[in-house]
């Protein structure tokens, strides 16, 4: 292709290709000066300045085209994009889903009304219930069970440890508030005794997830806290010790564990999809 | 194959290559040590149910990965190479997909867009192409939930077309759709192949006859046959219905030749 700054279309002939009355140029030319302008902006913009003293009337049909084009494109509808930004946010996560973990949050707050009016004083079902719930979350949104676009979603270059976190973290932003609220209106004593232990048993998950999957994972988690916490409290008629604040160095110390992990295995999450 | 025993050699120009390939549905190996070549083009995938059309297509769309054997996906490596960087080259569209009821077909089409990882510029204008080349145009801002099976069999075709990907995997894009659409589906397709490597796995064999340039045939995770369209019906006999097409025919007798030799 030959440069385009050796060559310009010289003012005599650009003025008669400009010229849309008698003083057409032969087709030939038309052509190769064509071929000049569709690479050149400067000879392009010499033309529109042509065109201006030598075919107004073209011009001024041009300009009617555009400004005609113009206010019926603003006068369509805006396209409907406003749900756009939550859209990505809360994808994979079915309200259905987070709906049915605040619903288990308010059967433990409504038992352990009952239970405070009963005057009994058996442990918080909240208490028991609350850390666990953002694990049934983030099964939810990370399985092939349970997610329905999952197989979609696998194939895609976002499948991995950011896709993953950015849904627990709405999991959790829809949890944790509604169980502090809940915790709110049973007044129970270490209402927040739970939140650690929460994070911890999360992170947990998402960590083992890496190596079997966030299916079993969040069951594995779910089932160690309800037989090694939730089984005994309920046997024992009290609140479990794992709850008590000579423990929180030990879910501090999981959390710790888990967060390497996570970040250690990050390259593995991509594939943990996988079946 | 000479091309793939050096593994020193500059990476061949193949968009798929895969090489001993196996892999497994479950526990089930439904691939078997695969030999395949495939460069761009529209590829059709058949073979009886159980041949291993839909593990093989999730295999290539790295959903599933393969147990033995090498796949390279675009020269790349697809289980060490940069799986993101790769995945950002493929549209998938599965066997069986679910949806999110309450998107319209417009966000679910965007999400995916904005899950492979798109410039966020290009989004708006590669949705409304993709939506509008399955001739959803006029349902984009329905939702998912009140279009029929075969618009939201379209709806999955727009989101695997909509990243323009080098590799194009359709695993049965035509169950759901009516004649009309099917033939408009062809007209695609043949586009979409003049630049892309595309593999449609379909069990219905005039899809493949009018819009694949060739056809490869599995049975029970081997490969049976990979040649042009006139290779297949050239195989055709005279045994069995005399009534179907040379390319049924073709298909039938390729079939009964690899059993009798694997039997045999």
């Amino acid at each position: 292709m030959s440069p385009v700054d050796t060559w310009h279309v010289p003012d005599a002939l650009l003025d008669r290709f400009a010229a849309v009355d008698g003083a057409a140029l032969p087709a030939p030319e038309q052509w190769s000066v064509e071929a000049h302008l569709e690479r050149c902006p400067d000879c392009r913009a010499r033309l529109g300045r042509a065109m201006a003293t030598r075919s107004p009337e073209l011009l001024a049909v041009v300009e009617d085209v555009r400004a005609g084009l113009d206010a019926r494109i603003s006068a369509l509808p805006a396209p409907a994009r406003r749900r756009w930004g939550a859209r990505r946010l809360t994808g994979g996560l079915l309200i259905s889903r987070l709906l049915a973990c605040v619903a288990v949050l308010a059967a433990a707050t409504l038992l352990d009304l009952v239970a405070a009016s009963g005057g009994g004083a058996a442990p918080s079902w909240l208490l028991l219930a609350a850390p666990v719930l953002p694990l049934l979350g983030v099964a939810a949104s990370w399985s092939r069970a349970l997610d329905p676009a999952h197989e979609l979603v696998a194939a895609t270059p976002a499948a991995g440890l950011a896709l993953l976190l950015r849904r627990t973290l709405v999991v959790i932003a829809v949890v944790v508030p509604a169980a502090l609220v809940a915790g709110a209106v049973t007044e129970a004593d270490s209402q927040a005794a739970w939140l650690l232990p929460c994070l911890a048993l999360t992170a947990a998950a998402l960590a083992l997830g890496s190596i079997t999957g966030i299916a079993r994972a969040t069951a594995l988690a779910a089932g160690a806290w309800v037989a090694g916490v939730v089984v005994p409290a309920l046997a024992l008629q009290d609140t479990p010790a794992a709850l008590e604040p000579a423990w929180l160095p030990v879910w501090c110390a999981l959390a710790i564990v888990a967060a390497g992990v996570i970040a250690l295995r990050r390259e593995t999450y991509p594939r943990m999809m996988e079946r | 194959m000479t091309v793939l025993s050096d593994p020193l050699a500059p990476t061949s120009a193949f968009a798929i290559e895969a090489d001993g390939l196996s892999v497994r549905a479950g526990r089930h190996v439904a691939v078997e040590r695969l030999g395949l070549a495939l460069d761009t083009g529209v590829h059709g995938l058949l073979g009886p149910n159980g041949a291993g059309k839909t593990t093989l297509i999730k295999a290539l769309a790295t959903v599933v990965r393969p147990h033995a054997g090498t796949l390279r996906l675009s020269g790349v490596d697809a289980d060490r190479g940069d799986l993101r960087a790769l995945r950002r080259e493929i549209g998938y569209l599965p066997q069986r997909f679910g949806f999110y009821p309450r998107y319209t077909a417009r966000e679910f089409v965007e999400y995916l867009a904005w899950l492979k990882e798109m410039p966020r510029d290009a989004v708006p204008a590669a949705v409304d192409r993709a939506l509008d080349r399955v001739g959803l145009a006029d349902r984009a801002d329905s939702r998912m939930k009140t279009l029929s099976g075969g618009m939201v069999r379209r709806v999955g075709i727009a989101q695997a077309i909509v990243n323009d990907p080098r590799i194009l995997l359709l695993d049965e894009p035509t169950a759901g759709l009516d004649p009309e659409q099917r033939v408009s589906f062809r007209e695609l397709l043949r586009e979409v192949g003049g630049d892309t490597c595309v593999v449609v796995s379909t069990h219905l064999v005039e899809d493949v006859a009018a819009a694949c340039e060739d056809a490869v045939l599995l049975d029970r995770g081997q490969l049976v046959f990979r040649g042009s369209i006139d290779e297949l019906e050239a195989a055709a006999d005279d045994v069995g219905d005399a009534t179907a097409s040379t390319f049924e025919r073709g298909y039938s007798a390729l079939l009964r030749d690899h059993r009798e030799r694997v039997g045999a």
